[in-house]
C-alpha cells in the first residue's frame, strides 16, 4: 500500500492531505494549479518536510513524525519526473542517465540500462547535450533516468504540463509502455483529465489543499467533486469494460461494462477481449422512461435510477445504474419532473456510438516486453 | 625592443607569484562564496564586508596590515617562522599572499554570481537520484559554478600580475624575489635613463593584460557552449 498522511503549513495556504492507494498502478494525484499536488510529491520526495506526517510506501517508512523518523530525500529511492525534466547541462543524455544508475549499488534492479535505452528509444540521443533536446526528448530522458535509479516508487510531476499536443505524444505511449513493462507504483500529478484517463488506476481528487475523493477512477468519476474541477461540460462516468464482440459489418464492437451493462462502440481498432476505458460524457447522455424506437442512437441502456441530485437553480445530477456500472446525466428540472424520474425507477439511458467514440482509452494494446513476466496493470486485476 | 635579462626574470617573477596566488585563493574563494550564497548563519553580512575590505582600503594598509600580522615578529608570521621556519616578509611566497589577499574580493564576487545562477532544482533532482551532500557538491554545483571559477581565477590571476601597493609595502621591492612586473617598471621609472626600460616593461604589461583579457572570453565562451547557454 501506499499510505500518505500529511500536514504543512505555508504562509496562507495548508495542506493537510491524506490518502491510501494500492501499490499496483499509478495513482493520479488531480486538482487545480495551486492545490498542493506538487507540495504533496515534494513531501513524498523528501525535498520538503511536512510539519507532521507519515509517509509509507510498500511496507517502507519513509516519514513518521510521531516516531522522529525522517529519511533523507536521497535515502528514500524515491524517483522523480519533475516537469521541468532538470537534466544536468554539462552532462550528456547517456552521463544524465548514469548518475542514478550508478548510484543504486547493491538494489534490487527494476530495469536495465540497455533495456531502457531501448524501451524509451533513446539511443540517437545519448551522445546529445540536454540544450540540444526537444521538450519531449528531454522528459524521455528524465524518465529513463529517475528510472534507472532502480526506486521503489515514481514521481510523476506535470510531465506533459509544459509541451504542446504534439509533443505530448511522443511521450505518452512510454508512460503507457512504462506501465505495462514495469511493476512500479507511480504517483502522476496532473491537471488534465484526459491524462488522467489514459494512465491512472487510482485517482486522489485535491482541492484547496486537501483530498475532496479519492478511490478507482470509476468510483472517483461519478463524485460530484470531480465535476467541480473539471466542469460539467468534461464531467462523466469513467468505465472499464472488455470488447466480447467485434463486428467488422456492422462497425460496432460491444462491451460489456459492469456485470450485465453492454455499451456499442465503433468497432475499428478493437478486438473481442480486448480491456478499455470509456467515457460516458453526463451531457452526452438522455434518459427515458420508455424503450426508445425509431432512434439512430446505438447505445439504449436499460437499466434504473439510483439517486438524483439537484444541481443549481435548474439543473438536475442523475445517477443511473446500467446492468452494474453506473453512469451520470445532467438533466433539466424540467425533464425530471415531466419523466416522474425518481430513485429505483426504471430507465433507459440513450448515448451516441459516436460520442463515445472518442473516449476510449485501450487498457492493454501494448503487449508486455518478452523475456519478463508479464505485468498488466488495470482496475480490473485489482478487482 | 628585446628585454633584459632581469626584466625576463620580473617577468617571470610575475607570473610565479600570480600564479601561486590564484591557487592560494582558489579553495578558500570557494569556500567564501558558498558560504556568501548558501550560508544561513549570523554573521554572514560582517564575512560579506570583510571579504570586501581589500576592494575599498588603500593597498598600502593591506600591505601594512600585512605586514603587521605576517612580519617575522608578527603573531602569525612569528608563529609560522618559529614551527615551520616560513617566512612571508620579503620572499616570493609573501608577494603571492598579498597578492592574494587584494585579488581575494574579485574572485569571490565571479564565483558568487555564477553560484548564484546555479539552478537549485538541480541539486534537488540529484538528490532524488541518491547523492548525498559533498557527491552533489562535486558533480553538480561545482562543474555549474565553472564558469564563475574560471572568471574568478583569471581576473584575480590579472590583478595578481598588476597588484603594486601591498606588495611593495609587504615585500619591499628585491629584484628576484619581490620585483614584479610593476615594481620593476616603478624602478625604472626612478633610475635615471630608464626611460626605454619603462616603456618596454609597460609594453609588455599592456600585451599580458590584452591577452589575459582575450583568453579569459574565449575559455567563458568555450563553458557556456559546453553548458548550452550560449
Amino acid at each position: 500500500m501506499i499510505h500518505v498522511d500529511v500536514a504543512l503549513r505555508r504562509g496562507e495556504f495548508t495542506l493537510e492531505a491524506r490518502f491510501e492507494a494500492p501499490e499496483a498502478g499509478v495513482v493520479a494525484l488531480f486538482g487545480r494549479s495551486g492545490c498542493g499536488k506538487t507540495t504533496l510529491v515534494n513531501l513524498i520526495s523528501g525535498l520538503l518536510r511536512p510539519e507532521r506526517g507519515r509517509i509509507e510506501i510498500g511496507g517502507e517508512t519513509l516519514l513518521d513524525t510521531a516516531s522522529g523518523r525522517c529519511l533523507a530525500p536521497e535515502a528514500r529511492h524515491v524517483g522523480y519526473v519533475f516537469q521541468d525534466a532538470r537534466l544536468f547541462p554539462h552532462l550528456s543524455v547517456a552521463e544524465n542517465l548514469h548518475y542514478g544508475l550508478r548510484r543504486s549499488r547493491g538494489r534490487a534492479h527494476i530495469i536495465e540500462y540497455d533495456e531502457m535505452v531501448a524501451l524509451l528509444a533513446l539511443a540517437p540521443l545519448l551522445d546529445r547535450r540536454p540544450h540540444s533536446l526537444s521538450g519531449g526528448e528531454r522528459q524521455r530522458v528524465g524518465l529513463g533516468r529517475a528510472l534507472l535509479a532502480q526506486p521503489r516508487v515514481l514521481l510523476l510531476d506535470e510531465p506533459l504540463a509544459s509541451l504542446d499536443a504534439a509533443r505530448r505524444e511522443e511521450v505518452l505511449p512510454y508512460l503507457e509502455a512504462l506501465r505495462l513493462r514495469l511493476a512500479l507504483p507511480m504517483i502522476y500529478v496532473s491537471h488534465a483529465f484526459d491524462e488522467v484517463l489514459r494512465l491512472a488506476t487510482h485517482l486522489v481528487v485535491l482541492e484547496a489543499g486537501r483530498v475532496v475523493a479519492q478511490g478507482s477512477l470509476n468510483d472517483v468519476s461519478l463524485e460530484p467533486a470531480l465535476t467541480a474541477i473539471v466542469g460539467a461540460a468534461a464531467a462523466g462516468a469513467v468505465l472499464e469494460g472488455q470488447v466480447f464482440e467485434a463486428d467488422g459489418a456492422t462497425g460496432l464492437a460491444r462491451v460489456r461494462v459492469g456485470h450485465a451493462g453492454e455499451l456499442r462502440l465503433r468497432a475499428s481498432g478493437m478486438a473481442a477481449g480486448a480491456r478499455l476505458r470509456v467515457q460516458v460524457l453526463a451531457r452526452d447522455v438522455i434518459l427515458s422512461d420508455r424503450a426508445p424506437a425509431g432512434l439512430s442512437v446505438r447505445n439504449a441502456l436499460h437499466g434504473h435510477v439510483v439517486s438524483l441530485e439537484p444541481q443549481g437553480e435548474d439543473a438536475c445530477r442523475a445517477l443511473v445504474d446500467i446492468g452494474g456500472a453506473q453512469i451520470v446525466a445532467h438533466l433539466t428540472r424540467d425533464a425530471v419532473a415531466e419523466l416522474r424520474l425518481h430513485a429505483g425507477g426504471e430507465v433507459w439511458a440513450l448515448v451516441k456510438t459516436v460520442s463515445l467514440r472518442s473516449q476510449v482509452f485501450p487498457l492493454d494494446t501494448r503487449a508486455p516486453a518478452p523475456a519478463t513476466k508479464p505485468v498488466t496493470v488495470s482496475a480490473h486485476e485489482q478487482g | 625592443m628585446a628585454l633584459t635579462a632581469a626584466e625576463l626574470e620580473a617577468l617571470r617573477l610575475s607570473f610565479a607569484v600570480a600564479a601561486r596566488s590564484v591557487l592560494l585563493s582558489l579553495p578558500f574563494a570557494t569556500l567564501i562564496a558558498w558560504l556568501l550564497v548558501r550560508g544561513r548563519f549570523r554573521g554572514r553580512f560582517a564575512l560579506d564586508a570583510f571579504v570586501h575590505l581589500p576592494l575599498v582600503l588603500p593597498p598600502v594598509v593591506v600591505g601594512y596590515l600585512l605586514l603587521v600580522l605576517f612580519g617575522r615578529r608578527g603573531p602569525i608570521g612569528g608563529w609560522l617562522y618559529e614551527a615551520f621556519g616560513i617566512q612571508l616578509a620579503f620572499t616570493t611566497a609573501g608577494a603571492a599572499l598579498a597578492t592574494a589577499v587584494m585579488s581575494f574580493p574579485l574572485m569571490v564576487r565571479a564565483m558568487r554570481l555564477s553560484l548564484e545562477a546555479v539552478d537549485r532544482g538541480l541539486e534537488d533532482a540529484a538528490r532524488t537520484l541518491g547523492a548525498g551532500a559533498l557527491d552533489r557538491f562535486a558533480t553538480i554545483t561545482l562543474p555549474l559554478m565553472l564558469p564563475g571559477i574560471l572568471a574568478g581565477a583569471v581576473t584575480a590571476f590579472a590583478a595578481s600580475l598588476g597588484e603594486f601597493g601591498a606588495v611593495i609595502t609587504f615585500v619591499s621591492n628585491i629584484p628576484g624575489e619581490t620585483q614584479t612586473l610593476p615594481l620593476a617598471l616603478y624602478s625604472a621609472i626612478q633610475t635615471p635613463g630608464g626611460d626605454a626600460a619603462a616603456a618596454r616593461i609597460a609594453g609588455l604589461s599592456l600585451a599580458l593584460g590584452l591577452g589575459g583579457l582575450a583568453l579569459s572570453e574565449w575559455l567563458a565562451r568555450r563553458v557556456r557552449r559546453r553548458l548550452g547557454q550560449a
